[in-house]
């Protein structure tokens, strides 16, 4: 069969950032008419491939041929005037202003005068062309997401992009959304566009891709592969078959009583889609259990929902014999929970504030700490002393503003701060996140010890060998339910990636 | 009363409202469009202050009225300028560098403007009109100005591309961005547009619409203007008929102090003129509380980036 | 996302090691620089030496040295003062001035803490004005106690700047409506309440815009009347209001550094969403500390018509203002904000009598400026670099 001519080539593209090599000399041919899908679990680096391609990054070794040309890209301008054109995640569209505006903002011509109604028929017409309804007076916030994304398709198209890049499109669709977007994308390829498809979920990659390259930890693992010709069971093993390195001295523990259950728990995004979907699990005293999935599927909106930072919207929850669902129960039973957040910055500690006013984040409104309405400052610094030093946590003083410390030792303030209370019930949600090797070994030992100890420990990752290593159990997510539950030890791991896909087991 | 003295009085207010409402309407067009790009200025009422001063003080020295208005407006360009620096580029805090730079404008202007306290005034062009009499013609062709550069405004804003810019980076700073826009150029740009145009404010109040400098010309009509940028809506058609109306409210109580109208004279009833001056704030801050349901507050037109530097490519600020 | 066609940019890095001296230093060379360019600024305006106009500036706000020698010495020998009232009399003059703007900028500090800009000071202080003068000329009758009084009036001051503080907080509390604008408003509004009274409206006396003098309870007295029995205090002319402030601040301080509410209020200042993790009730605190900040400003504006002992049509506009610069220059320290008051005090009254007139009002605008932009490049790090691509991640958790 003879193929169709090379849209663009990548050649042994290399991209680094401190301390991670990202890209490692990857190759990544796309050709007219086709949908390329690009595969792989969370930092494999897909994105970040596409990022370059873009313009968006410049690529520390390697090069791009257009046509056979050798093509250097200084900006996303750069690109999209040779045809290359990206669609992100998170939509860049000026809310109040018509889509007209959006599509056109940015373009050399008309240089000033914007006779708008030309526009919007140029726009509207666009949209017949590909099959895309938008009405190009609607403003961005009117329409709704799947709307807002052929908004953006529409802005390439507009810029005569030939090769349309997106970047987990589904993640925000509905299924009817998902099947008018196939809908598009099969118009385009008739037309000679070249699709990019970044994805993690294997059914849609199988429906929509023409051909299929696997990227591992920033290698290619599956160059080209036609999309009929692999069985999805094969293609989850390139995403996440390797060996796992059992690096955590674990001894074998009976699990003890029920500590969390969670029955039919339901709760939205912020966008208020449905982000978990009557979920139902336990984590028992004595036991880690991990939820594996890639990044996006519910897992942070789970994570909230389980420390009360986001409201449920069915199910229940409950931790002993306390039912949650109220502010009040939040407070009671805070030093009973600890939450390890996924973003350090953000929830998990105030950066402004020394590592001493930190640590009492949890226990400031109770003695010792405070008597009445004062805080006792002796009690503050010698708790802080004393969970330092036990922590290891290194910093000059415990004054010193917790902004300053390394993400190591933030990770293990926090680790302080809500361990130090012996909890009951842990969730620690990507905890090992941007950490060097020796501050995960040590954090994943203080859970360890935490599980010998007698808590009941969640944990939320993206690593999946620091999954299985840690994991008693370990469940998957995707799309917001579980899919699977299982004994960490005997797992399988391309059933894992199958699950982490969103194809369906059949056990 | 008769007729016609009731309409010729209704004319004379009219015309005080516009001419008294002239210069508010320059300050608030350049707050509008240096806010819309998304940096707020509260330096209004000291670069107001140093267009008044600079623009009597070239005048005095020249004689030459455009000189005058020129140099006012320089003079609010060049502090704009500190404003845009320091908010911009030096990312500080815009509500702390532009209260600063309302003490810095009245204490210049102050200092700077001590000889020319008293000194004689520009004496206008005078022309008969019917009805109104002896006007001075300078005015006149202010108050055309202020009504051709409102709609003028309102036509860059939405339908020309300059104007499609503006109103995307003041929004969403990083979709512009994305999309080739510099965004720090563009609010440069803008918060001296605004400097320039309350330096004209100021000129022309000294010059023209109540010739004469004395320190703290301006009492007060800055911070009016800034308030009227959101009572606008961010909306030049708009924020011409708010200054239009709000130059009425400060002429009002002047002119019904007729005795011939004993109901609504603001001598026998101290109320009416106290309330009409406290009304424009009121009912700002009642559309803001209508405007704090979200359908609303799409349509009242806050720019979304209002107030924050754009840093790229920096997570969550 | 680099997109500059120049292979060079410019970062801001925000400084790790930030060590506690840099900011006062920085505000130091701040004010050295804005006297020099003030210098500049009087040398065009005709002054024939700036130094020298600095240094009567300085003389008439604090004093000669001669004049302090003398004040001590009359003081540790229990003699009256040689000259009579004017050993302290400057600084007196200056504390005098100071204590509004002590205790507007207090107001701000509580709420620019938790990230509350109140620009509404001056408002609240003309309220707390306006409630103090209603109970000292209407509502109580003059031959009340003064302590009595002066406690009414504090009250009603406390009271009335804590409501229409507390409005605005309402608002943004619960219907998220931006405290810049609606404070901002308020202030016009409570100035033409005030001059609605005082200046055509039923307090006024006569033709003249004024309540006229307060009756002798409900003002303060000298702080040297009461000097028999506390001798430091000999030779000052100000009032007791100017210990409110201290008061206050030192109150303030406590609040903020040693209790629970004060550790709430830091929390939630700097990182609300850890704040709302803890357990903390944004909505309500932002609400009470709204009604603190006001009632500061209330304070502020009972001292103020304590100290005039009438409220008439010139009550001075732009104190609440003032509190704003100082807040931010004592980086939102309350014990800071007595010196910094103390100084902004000094270059009020030092400037009164020189010419040119408004230099202290120039002088507080590039000292302000001057700093805002010497802190910016202490607290970043410049650098010039080449474009590498360096992407630092919009949102944690996207999928790469």
């Amino acid at each position: 069969m003879t193929e169709s001519p090379t849209t663009f080539e990548m050649h042994a593209i290399v991209k680094r950032f401190p301390g991670v090599l990202a890209i490692d000399h990857v190759d990544f041919v796309c050709r007219e008419g086709q949908v390329h899908a690009l595969l792989g679990e969370n930092g494999a680096g897909k994105s970040t491939l596409m990022n370059v391609l873009a313009g968006l990054y410049r690529s520390d070794g390697g090069e791009i041929l257009l046509k056979g040309r050798r093509v250097v890209f200084h900006s996303p301008q750069d690109a999209i005037s040779h045809g290359i054109g990206m669609i992100h995640q998170h939509f860049m569209l000026v809310q109040s202003n018509s889509v007209a505006e959006n599509v056109v903002l940015g373009l050399k011509k008309p240089r000033f005068f914007l006779s708008l109604s030309s526009i919007e028929d140029q726009v509207a017409a666009l949209g017949e062309q590909y099959g895309m309804k938008v009405n190009p007076r609607a403003k961005i916030w009117q329409l709704s997401v799947g709307e807002q994304q052929r908004v953006e398709v529409l802005k390439m198209l507009f810029r005569g992009a030939r090769v349309l890049i997106l970047d987990e499109p589904t993640a925000v669709l509905t299924p009817q959304e998902v099947d008018a977007l196939f809908g598009t994308l099969h118009d385009m390829t008739n037309r000679g566009h070249s699709i990019v498809f970044i994805s993690h979920k294997l059914e849609e990659v199988v429906k929509i891709a023409d051909y299929v390259t696997v990227l591992r930890r920033g290698k290619v693992t599956a160059a080209n592969v036609s999309a009929k010709g692999i069985s999805k069971a094969q293609l989850a093993n390139l995403m996440v078959g390797r060996e796992v390195l059992f690096r955590v001295d674990k001894k074998k523990i009976q699990p003890g009583e029920d500590v969390l259950v969670v029955e039919g728990l339901s709760a939205e995004n912020d966008r208020g889609l449905p982000a978990i979907r009557e979920v139902s699990f336990n984590v028992r005293a004595k036991e880690i259990v991990g939820i594996a999935g890639v990044a996006g599927n519910g897992q942070s909106e789970l994570a909230e929902t389980l420390t009360g930072l986001r409201s449920a919207t069915a199910g229940k929850m409950r931790m002993g014999n306390i039912v949650l669902n109220s502010r009040s129960h939040w407070r009671e039973i805070g030093r009973r929970l600890a939450h390890i957040p996924e973003d350090r910055a953000s929830v998990g500690s105030i950066p402004d504030l020394s590592i001493a006013e930190n640590l009492i984040l949890k226990s400031f409104s109770r003695s010792p700490i405070s008597s009445g309405w004062s805080i006792d400052k002796i009690a503050v610094h010698q708790n802080a002393v004393k969970l330092v030093d036990e922590y290891k946590i290194s910093t000059p003083t415990v004054d010193t503003p917790v902004r300053m410390l390394s993400g190591g030792n933030l990770q293990k303030v926090i680790l302080a701060r809500e361990t130090a209370q012996q909890p009951e019930l842990m969730i620690a949600v990507h905890p090992t996140r941007g950490l060097d090797i020796g501050a995960t070994e040590a954090v994943h030992k203080l859970l360890v010890e935490q599980r010998d100890a007698g808590a009941a420990i969640l944990l939320i990752s993206e690593d999946l060998d620091e999954l299985l290593s840690l994991s008693d159990r370990l469940m998957v997510m995707y799309e917001g339910r579980i899919v699977g539950d299982m004994e960490a030890e005997s797992s399988d791991i391309e059933k894992i990636g199958l699950m982490m896909a969103g194809v369906k087991a059949k056990s | 009363m008769t007729t016609s003295t009731l309409f010729t009085l209704i004319i004379t207010i009219l015309f005080g409202a516009l001419v008294s409402g002239t210069p508010l309407l320059f300050a608030t067009m350049g707050e509008i469009f240096s806010e819309r790009s998304g940096v707020m200025n509260l330096g209004l009422e000291g670069m107001m202050l140093m267009g008044a001063f600079g623009g009597f003080a070239a005048w005095f020295h020249t004689g030459n009225l455009f000189a005058g208005i020129a140099v006012g407006m320089i003079a609010g360009g060049l502090m704009a300028l500190l404003h845009a620096v320091i908010t911009i580029s030096l990312r500080a805090d815009q509500v702390v560098s532009g209260l600063a730079l309302t003490i810095l404008g009245t204490g210049l202007s102050s200092i700077l403007g001590q000889p020319y306290v008293g000194k004689p005034v520009a004496t206008p062009t005078n022309l008969i009109l019917p009805i109104l009499g002896r006007v001075s013609a300078e005015q006149i062709i202010l108050i055309v100005v202020g009504l051709i550069i409102a709609p003028l405004a309102w036509y860059y804003l939405h339908h020309t591309r300059p104007g499609l810019n503006l109103r995307s980076v003041g929004e969403h700073p990083a979709a512009a961005d994305s999309l080739g826009i510099n965004v720090n150029l563009t609010r440069y740009l803008y918060v001296i547009f605004g400097g320039l145009m309350s330096g004209l404010a100021g000129a022309s109040l000294s010059l023209i619409t109540e010739p004469g400098w004395v320190d703290g010309k301006t009492s007060g009509l800055g911070w009016i203007a800034v308030g009227l940028v959101i009572f606008a809506s961010w909306d030049p058609l708009r924020g011409l008929w708010v200054s239009y109306f709000f130059g009425l409210l400060r002429r009002l109580p002047l002119d019904l102090q007729n005795p011939a109208l004993p109901l609504i004279s603001t001598a026998n009833n101290p109320m009416v003129g106290r309330i009409m001056d406290v009304l424009p704030y009121l009912a700002t801050i009642f559309i803001l509380i209508l405007g704090s349901r979200q359908a609303m507050r799409k349509r009242l037109g806050a720019p979304a980036a209002l107030g924050t530097p754009y840093i790229r490519g920096e997570r969550g600020l | 996302m680099n997109q500059s066609r120049i292979p060079y940019r410019v970062r801001f890095e925000t400084r790790l090691d930030n060590p506690g001296w840099l900011g006062i230093v920085s505000s130091i060379l701040g004010v050295v620089l804005a006297l020099i360019i003030g210098g500049f600024v009087l040398k065009i305006a005709g002054a024939t030496s700036p130094v020298s106009t600095y240094q009567a500036i300085f003389q008439q706000g604090f004093g000669t040295f001669a004049d302090w020698r003398a004040g001590f010495i009359a003081i540790f020998t229990n003699t009256d003062c040689p000259k009579g009232m004017l050993c302290f009399g400057p600084l007196s003059d200056t504390l005098v001035k100071a204590s509004p703007i002590l205790l507007t900028s207090l107001a701000c500090i509580v709420a620019f803490r938790m990230k509350q800009w109140n620009i509404g000071a001056d408002g609240q202080l003309f309220m707390g004005a306006w409630a103090a003068t209603g109970v000292a000329v209407f509502l109580l009758p003059s031959t009340t106690n003064p302590v009595l009084m002066m406690l009414a009036m504090g009250l009603a001051g406390v009271l009335a700047g804590a409501i229409y503080g507390a409005i605005p907080g309402f608002l943004k509390a619960w219907l998220n409506i931006n405290e810049i604008i609606t404070t901002l408003m308020l202030n016009y509004v409570a100035y033409n309440w005030v001059a609605f009274f005082v200046v055509v409206g039923p307090w006024s006396i006569g033709d003249f815009e004024s309540t006229g003098r307060f009756p002798a309870a409900a003002t303060w007295p000298r702080l040297t009347q009461l000097s028999k029995t506390i001798p430091i205090l000999s030779g000052l002319t100000a009032n007791p209001g100017v210990l409110l402030g201290v008061f206050a601040a030192i109150g303030l301080a406590w609040v903020i550094y040693r209790s629970r509410w004060g550790y709430e209020i830091r929390v939630i200042g700097n990182n609300p969403k850890a704040a709302r993790y803890a357990g903390i009730d944004l909505k309500r605190n932002i609400f009470l500390v709204m009604a603190l900040s006001g009632a500061l400003a209330g304070l502020a504006g009972m001292n103020e018509v304590a100290s005039l002992r009438e409220l008439n049509g010139r009550f001075q506009q732009g104190y609440g203002f003032t509190g704003v610069i100082i807040a931010w220059l004592a980086r939102l320290n309350p014990i800071a904000a007595i010196l910094v008051s103390i100084l902004f005090g000094g270059l009020v009254v030092g400037t009164q009598l020189v010419q040119p007139a408004g230099i202290s009002a120039m002088l507080q605008g590039v000292i302000l400026f001057v700093v805002v932009g010497t802190e910016l490049i202490f607290r970043y790090r410049v650098h010039f670099e080449r474009v590498d691509g360096v992407a630092i991640p919009e949102k944690i958790g996207e999928v790469s």
